[in-house]
């Protein structure tokens, strides 16, 4: 039953990952919405790796540390590409293709 | 063996360790020495192709080799497999890899020659640990390291665009791989097992699977920019450097469909109930064939166009999906034509960046209008180009022809005249927008530029890929086989 419920929580936070990465424009708010959406998961990972009563499965708990450090380089990596955007672009947003990008109407 | 003592010594060496763990110590190495990096980057790309050949010797004739690191087999420890399959796209990575290695080595100054070479290597290390791995879990693993390099690449020329386009890249790269590893916790909760050989055999139809099926092929075809998931690729591969772009044309989207590839013949496609999802990939396959080519069609700039033309041949690659044998199994015959077109693809693609990089180096623009006489001034850039153009295009007598035909006659066989008619208006389509720009470089532009030199060994190694392209036209019946048993075999052990 707890594991159910800690498995429902950890979809909740991929949605919710998922709706903040789709609905922000922040760059920060982007990433924190990738870790959010990462923590879900690793919640499911963990949660669903158990049987009920039996002693806990090493191999979730090993993949989700794994993950976590994955998490926390692409993090780094997207912190420092959120700086570097902001410093060219002025803004730490994803914009539109600069003009020369667009097709002309013709 | 009639070479007896010698070729079982070679066969004897763990060839699939060395291909991960050479590129990654020549990484750590080129990063910690960056006076050395040049050498290390250039020996370690070249160094791909003597240990693949060991490993091809190791496999020939077996069906997959097995290594389980530091002595853990499955299911606790990693293992590492090499067959037919994986070989496809190790090969592929190598040749590439090793042009493009050539091509960068004069392409960048040395500022970003520094980082250029330590992440190659990452990238390349993680390439080749993903099509060695034989688990769910450590194809994460590596799918991360390849796109967290890939992204680093991408931006690397710095400026607005570059940068932009990394980020959008790596948040797509992220979610897609997390989406992904949703859809291996699912599998792990149902099966208790992240390798490929028992998840094969405990692996059964039913709403867990259905789930992990929907998700892991959500995640990777997002990974693989399949439309409508490709927004992220045409400004990532645009911005880039041409090198990179070559690299993530070429390589890095084919990285994610191996993955796919490996799931649908292995677990996926024995279990009936998946045979919808097959037809879904396949129209969207075929929606990517006529969105990529009409946007490539209308783009103003090379780079640009090129990167449609990649969201295009993928779609290509998804038709095979839905083609299926009588026993309700893969058509073997439509992947065999399906690998085939990721080799001749990787050539020409990388082959036409190279070329689209020494337009850029040339004229300092990728303005297809405004190219300047360069069929008089760059004879090879353009011969590459246009070789490299008749390829992706599907005509005779090149790779992209004999691939594209493989699979026009085994979709025809089933009646499907639906993926006929998209292949057939998508190889039009391409020749048009090769053509547009081939027909660019014979005019002088309205206003002249001021050119710039463009070093003889860029223009040769776009040249040597586009020739390899046109190559493996030539000769088909050596490599088929080959191409035979990295299909059969995977299916076969799904049977079991």
């Amino acid at each position: 039953m707890t594991a159910a419920f800690y498995a429902l929580a950890g979809v909740a936070l991929v949605v919710l990952g998922l709706y903040g990465l789709s609905v922000q424009a922040h760059l920060l708010r982007k990433l924190l919405a990738v870790n959010i959406l990462g923590s879900g998961v690793f919640l499911v990972l963990v949660s669903l790796g158990g049987q009920p009563g039996a002693a806990p499965d090493p191999v979730p708990h090993a993949m989700v540390i794994t993950g976590i450090v994955v998490a926390v380089s692409a993090t780094a990596l997207g912190l420092v590409l959120m700086l570097k955007v902001a410093a060219a672009s002025g803004r730490p947003t994803l914009d539109d293709a600069p003009k020369e990008d667009r097709c002309p109407k013709e | 063996m009639p070479e007896g003592v010698s070729l079982s010594a070679l066969a004897a060496l763990p060839w699939d360790a060395v291909l991960i763990l050479l590129p990654l110590t020549g990484a750590v190495a080129a990063g910690l020495w960056p006076r050395s990096a040049r050498p290390i980057g250039l020996l370690v790309s070249a160094g791909g192709i003597p240990i693949l050949v060991g490993l091809g010797t190791a496999v020939a004739g077996t069906d997959g080799l097995h290594h389980a690191v530091g002595g853990w087999g499955a299911p606790l420890g990693i293992e590492l497999r090499a067959d037919a399959l994986s070989l496809v796209f190790l090969a592929t990575t190598a040749l590439v890899g090793l042009g493009v290695a050539l091509y960068a080595d004069s392409y960048f100054e040395p500022t970003l020659a520094r980082w250029f070479w330590p992440l190659w290597l990452f990238l390349l290390g993680a390439l080749n640990a993903l099509f060695l791995s034989a688990d769910l879990f450590n194809l994460y693993v590596t799918l991360e390291l390849m796109g967290l390099a890939a992204v680093a690449l991408t931006a690397l020329g710095g400026g607005r665009a570059a940068l932009t386009g990394a980020m959008r890249y790596l948040l797509a790269t992220l979610l897609g791989s997390l989406v992904y590893l949703l859809g291996v916790a699912l599998l792990y909760h149902a099966t208790g097992t992240l390798d490929f050989g028992l998840l094969g055999q405990r692996l059964e139809a039913g709403p867990a699977s259905r789930t992990a099926l929907g998700l892991m092929g959500a995640g990777l075809a997002l990974k693989t920019a399949l439309f409508p998931f490709h927004f992220w690729l045409p400004p990532a591969h645009a911005s880039a450097p041409a090198p990179v772009s070559a690299l993530l044309s070429a390589l890095v989207v084919k990285a994610s469909f191996y993955i796919l590839v490996r799931l649908w013949l292995e677990l996926f496609a024995p279990l009936a109930a998946t045979a919808a999802t097959g037809q879904v990939l396949g129209l969207l396959g075929m929606a990517a064939i006529l969105w990529g080519s009409w946007q490539a069609l209308r783009q103003p700039r090379v780079k640009l166009l090129v990167a449609y033309s990649t969201v295009a041949q993928i779609g290509y690659l998804f038709l095979a999906f839905p083609l299926l044998s009588a026993a309700g199994l893969p058509d073997a015959a439509a992947w065999r034509a399906v690998l085939w077109l990721v080799l001749a693809h990787a050539l020409a693609k990388a082959a036409m960046f190279l070329a689209a990089g020494n337009l850029l180096r040339f004229g300092g623009h990728d303005r297809i209008t405004d190219l300047d006489c360069v069929a008089q001034r760059l004879p090879l850039t353009v011969a590459a180009f246009a070789l490299a153009g008749v390829s992706i295009a599907g005509l005779p007598p090149t790779g992209g022809f004999i691939g594209k035909w493989l699979l026009l006659e085994a979709a025809l066989l089933q009646g499907r005249w639906d993926l006929v008619t998209v292949m057939l208006l998508g190889g039009l389509l391409a020749a048009g927008y090769v053509f547009k720009v081939v027909g660019h470089f014979f005019t002088p532009a309205a206003t002249r530029h001021e050119a710039q030199r463009v070093p003889a060994r860029m223009e040769w190694t776009a040249l040597g890929l586009a020739v390899l392209a046109l190559l493996l036209g030539l000769a088909p019946g050596i490599l088929l086989p080959w191409f035979d048993s990295a299909v059969v075999m995977p299916m076969a052990g799904a049977r079991q």
